[in-house]
């Protein structure tokens, strides 16, 4: 069954739109990922027009994330307290990024620039996450005994000013660190048109030291503001949000995200990290060979919207 | 010169009177809605004459069916540093977003290069009179690229023998508009010829508009972008917080 939808003037098929709706909602319950940078591409690959896709993306990742949120919600896995500092250093971050997309557009280069920043970003996570979970099983499966080791800050985030008790995480640091984070994600949210989960998460429990409870509801958390923000800026700026094809992204991608959130309560969580990793590096990998190798279409055709 | 345009109209006058078009279309409206999947055109039409049909040259119709033009970018890869990026681009002017021409025969050998150009009926020839701002010299393969993908997507179509004449009078073409149309007006241009050259031409055109929730759709994210941007918010909240709470009533 096709439908036509009405921004991005092409008809594509209706469950097939489900399907990748419900796969992108269920890694999003399930990593506390946003699927932003999963979404993009696939919806790009079955000739959704780039712009709709990053537009549309950000508008299904805003509902998938609150659904998560709510799941988390029940389960106590959100600090809100560290979310909303997260969210601060976020917005800003994200209008800085605005910045240097538009400064890239100028030059030209925005398309491989994007690329870059994906193939970099994603390679070094997924690389950093896959072996240090991999470790951890390891080592488990040597002792029998389950035990998390995370780091508690490096010492000299504990000399910084602002210290703020965060009483969900069980922590009490400065407030610096998850600004700048916050901030970091921001930049390259707005540059790369994803929410940031796949970089917040591993950020939150290897840098912050944050449990991997919360860190998941706590992620989803700043993504829907985050996301929503940039909805906003396309639905303004291009017009390039489609709210058809968002519309039945969201019905698959709710259901996914329920089912998501419940199967992550199954997994142990370095199961669900080294998952996360190979899904990350999958990513990147099938991105940086696309830079590699010589495409069989040298030539592109970018048709500008008619003010 | 007043005499020579003179013989010239006096020579070309009765000719273009002799023949002419008589044309039609199946429709002239196409209505897109949420569960559009294309649409069927048929063209068709007739030969008009004051005296009874010329032995040879043999007759020859073609018919072009084009959608709205917009300016577009080319751009070309390079290898640099091991990477495959954008290099050179060529923006072109207008370029249709659909182009369909059917004829009675091969294209080479039913139309002269000088009533291609006057007329500008293939694809080539309609693209390379688009304004072209290049910092590349080799700009025609960028044209070519063009044509090409615009034909890999299904947006350029050529049939070569998709007129059907009956009777050295009557003519039909049939036209499949794929599902992913930009609205606008489609221009249908219909041309008799004979050996090589264009006697009659005739035009219409298509109404290709969006309706229904297509239509509201549209208008609204391009008059209340804001409202609309928020409305898709509330939207997926609203989806979001339902699919919660039915998995909650639903889990116990």
């Amino acid at each position: 069954m096709q439908i036509y939808l009405p921004i991005a003037e092409v008809s594509v098929n209706l469950f097939l739109l489900l399907g990748l709706g419900g796969l992108v909602g269920f890694l999003s319950g399930m990593f506390g990922v946003g699927g932003g940078f999963l979404i993009t591409p696939l919806l790009m690959f079955i000739g959704v027009p780039p712009g709709v896709a990053v537009a549309t993306g950000a508008n299904q990742v805003v509902a998938s994330s609150i659904s998560g949120v709510l799941a988390q919600l029940r389960r106590k896995g959100v600090d809100f307290v560290m979310g909303t500092v997260l969210l601060i250093g976020g917005l800003t971050g994200s209008f800085i990024g605005v910045q240097i997309f538009a400064y890239m557009t100028a030059l030209g280069q925005v398309d491989v620039f994007v690329q870059l920043s994906y193939v970099f970003f994603l390679g070094f996570i997924g690389a950093t996450m896959f072996w240090e979970s991999a470790r951890a099983i390891w080592r488990n499966q040597r002792q029998g005994a389950q035990q998390i080791r995370r780091t508690q800050g490096h010492s000299w985030m504990h000399s910084l000013p602002f210290k703020v008790k965060f009483r969900k995480s069980g922590l009490f640091i400065s407030i610096l660190p998850p600004l700048a984070l916050g901030a970091a994600v921001g930049i390259l949210s707005a540059i790369m048109g994803v929410g940031g989960g796949f970089i917040l998460v591993p950020a939150m429990i290897y840098l912050l030291g944050m449990p991997t409870k919360v860190v998941v509801g706590t992620s989803l958390f700043q993504i829907i503001f985050v996301t929503g923000f940039t909805t906003i800026m396309h639905a303004v700026n291009s017009q390039t949000v489609d709210m058809m094809l968002a519309f039945v992204l969201i019905v698959g991608g709710v259901i996914g995200a329920q089912i998501g959130s419940r199967m992550s309560t199954r997994l142990k969580p370095e199961q669900l990290r080294i998952l996360l990793a190979l899904l990350v590096l999958a990513v990147s990998i099938k991105i940086a060979l696309d830079l590699l190798l010589m495409p069989t279409e040298l030539y592109s055709v970018t048709r500008l919207v008619l003010p | 010169m007043k005499a020579l345009l003179l013989a010239l109209v006096l020579s070309v006058g009765p000719a273009v009177a002799e023949e002419s078009l008589v044309t039609g279309l199946s429709r002239d409206d196409v209505q897109i809605t949420a569960d559009f999947t294309g649409s069927d055109i048929l063209v068709y039409g007739a030969v008009r004459r004051n005296s009874p049909a010329p032995q040879s040259p043999p007759m020859d119709v073609i018919v072009t069916l084009e959608g709205p033009s917009s300016p577009v970018t080319v751009r070309r890869k390079e290898r640099i540093f091991g990477i495959w990026i954008n290099r050179s681009a060529v923006d072109l002017a207008d370029v249709p977003s659909y182009f369909a021409i059917a004829s009675s025969g091969a294209l080479d050998q039913i139309l002269s290069p000088e009533d291609d150009l006057k007329h500008q009926i293939s694809l080539a020839r309609r693209l390379s009179v688009t304004k072209i701002t290049a910092n590349s010299m080799d700009f025609s393969n960028f044209l070519r690229a063009t044509q090409r993908i615009g034909s890999d997507k299904g947006n350029y179509v050529s049939q070569q023998n998709g007129v059907k004449l009956a009777e050295d009078t009557l003519f039909r073409a049939d036209f499949a508009l794929p599902a992913n149309l930009t609205e606008g007006d489609f221009s249908v241009r219909m041309f008799l010829l004979r050996g090589g050259r264009v006697i009659d031409v005739k035009a219409q055109t298509i109404d290709v508009r969006k309706t229904g929730i297509e239509r509201q759709l549209t208008n609204m994210a391009h008059r209340q972008p804001l409202l609309y941007g928020i409305l898709s918010l509330l939207l997926a909240a609203v989806a979001g917080w339902g699919a919660s709470e039915i998995f909650r009533i639903w889990r116990r």
